[in-house]
């Protein structure tokens, strides 16, 4: 749209004065509020509000059969649904390669961190519980990595298992009862970063998105360690930029931390 | 990655790889342009056991038309693993959720090197088909791509090359094999463009300190240099041949 294109040139030349449109640092965030347990169906969920984007989280926890090459591991998968209420743009229909990158960054964050001890989800020989996490974006203005992250992270933190009933061989999961938390280990929360105009924000909104050629996300640990990071979009960035990024994402993940 | 599991053999003894390389060796690396014919480039890669083709049709029109862009070229980039191309079980044929990120991340990066704004209105394919998978396919296949773009012609602002680096038995290594792929504690996807130096593409797993991230790169920089020479290699011996081709026609 030519109201996009006039808007991203507004974008660009206000960075070029060391300006945002909405009056903000370049290394802050819009101000982020998650609900928690907005749901009693599933297992866990949260809202994550960074500005006016809306990302929803919901964990449901399954038997599963484990994975051949995993046997003594439960599963984890997490899916991403860019629902045709978040933005013009989106279309019902199968998941498009922007929601499967999203998903995939999440899933990678948690999976390298060991958040959930998968090792404790043996129900028996060649049972395990999955956990799933779907990600529904409500409402699409910008950011959507660290909204689903955080998202995602705060509604396993509030996940509560099903009991585990058996009768005979037969094992069947009772989600009427619930008694305890995943097994879990360090958080993850994740910091994106978008180039426009040649400088670097954090958060960017979807004005400042559209007038990006590219971002960089980092995954940090509760403890400080890197565990995921994905470049994407056709930008470039140096070793230096690179360096103070990885250093600047350890610095705002406290603050996130403290919000899950 | 699974760097506890019970079947994990050790990766590292007296300072040497299991495969005998130091930490920072490549595997063999071999590239050969002009493998095919119909496409206006293409590259095949030889690394370590990857085999991996990457053709290159365009610049050509683009359809469907309303698509086309009046100031630059579009990319589209095609990253698949042939159902045979793996040791273990026969997989599916056709794009999954792990070749369709890939596929995105790889535009990208060609999007940032090739000079789009030469040839408005059309399309340039790029095809990555991976036929033998050894560790490391993205990263081959992008290596490759270029190769297949420089030999259809097509101005890019550098060669980009790419190299994985991850953390195998607490030490970072450069060119993870498929097995330390599968047991290391790490694993970063990274392409430069080595007359920069800017980072490209940065896909990264696993539980690092910052200190090691910041090495991953650096050793990822180093060892897409010689990547590089490969490259340049290869496509210094397409054209002679081009050359010699000509030459006979002529005479």
């Amino acid at each position: 749209m030519i109201s996009d294109q006039i808007k991203a040139q507004f974008i660009k030349d206000l960075i070029k004065d060391n300006k945002r449109a909405d009056g903000r640092d370049f290394m802050a965030y819009r101000p982020i509020e998650i609900e928690k347990n907005v749901f009693e169906n599933c297992e866990g969920s949260a809202i994550c509000k960074i500005g006016d984007t809306k990302v929803l989280a919901g964990v449901k926890i399954d038997l599963a059969t484990p994975f051949p090459d995993r046997p003594n591991e439960g599963m984890l998968s997490v899916g991403c649904e860019f629902s045709p209420i978040a933005h013009p743009s989106f279309q019902a229909g199968p998941p498009d390669e922007r929601s499967i990158e999203l998903a995939r960054v999440v899933d990678r964050g948690i999976r390298a961190a060991n958040t959930i001890d998968l090792t404790k989800l043996v129900v028996a020989p060649g049972k395990v519980m999955g956990v799933f996490i779907d990600l529904y974006i409500l409402d699409y203005n910008g950011n959507l990595t660290d909204a689903a992250a955080m998202a995602a992270m705060s509604a396993v933190k509030n996940a509560i298992v099903p009991k585990v009933e058996q009768d005979g061989e037969v094992y069947k999961l009772n989600h009427e009862e619930r008694k305890h938390h995943l097994p879990l280990g360090e958080s993850v929360v994740t910091c994106t970063f978008e180039k426009v105009n040649g400088s670097i924000l954090l958060d960017a909104n979807i004005d400042e998105e559209n007038a990006s050629s590219g971002r960089l996300t980092f995954g940090t640990t509760t403890t400080g360690k890197i565990c995921s990071a994905q470049k994407s979009g056709l930008a470039s960035f140096t070793l230096e930029q690179f360096d103070s990024l990885i250093d600047m994402s350890l610095e705002q993940r406290h603050a996130l931390m403290k919000l899950l | 990655m699974s760097s506890n599991s019970p079947d994990k053999p050790q990766l590292i003894k007296n300072g040497k790889r299991l495969s005998g390389r130091s930490f920072t060796d490549l595997r063999p690396l071999k590239i050969t342009a002009g493998v095919l014919k119909q496409a206006d480039g293409s590259a095949m890669i030889e690394w370590g056991k990857n085999r991996i083709i990457a053709a290159v049709y365009g610049p050509h029109e683009v359809f469907p038309k309303f698509l086309t862009n009046n100031k630059k070229a579009l990319v589209s980039a095609r990253y698949v693993m042939a159902p045979f191309s793996s040791l273990e079980d026969h997989g599916r044929s056709g794009p999954n959720r792990r070749s369709i990120e890939i596929s995105k991340v790889a535009k990208h990066v060609f999007e940032n090197a090739i000079l789009t704004s030469r040839f408005p209105k059309t399309i340039i394919d790029i095809h990555m088909d991976v036929v033998q998978s050894d560790g490391g396919t993205r990263i081959a296949a992008i290596t490759a791509a270029s190769v297949a773009l420089a030999d259809a012609g097509i101005p890019m602002k550098d060669l980009v090359a790419g190299v994985a680096v991850g953390k195998v038995d607490g030490e970072l290594v450069v060119d993870l094999d498929k097995t330390e792929d599968n047991y290391g504690e790490s694993d970063a996807a990274v392409v430069i463009s080595p007359r920069t130096g800017d980072i490209l593409l940065f896909q990264m797993e696993g539980l690092l300190t910052p200190e090691e991230v910041k090495r991953t790169v650096r050793l990822a920089k180093d060892a897409a240099v010689q990547v590089r020479e490969v490259q340049v290699a290869a496509l210094k011996k397409r054209y002679e041949q081009v050359a010699s081709e000509l030459g006979e026609q002529i005479a």
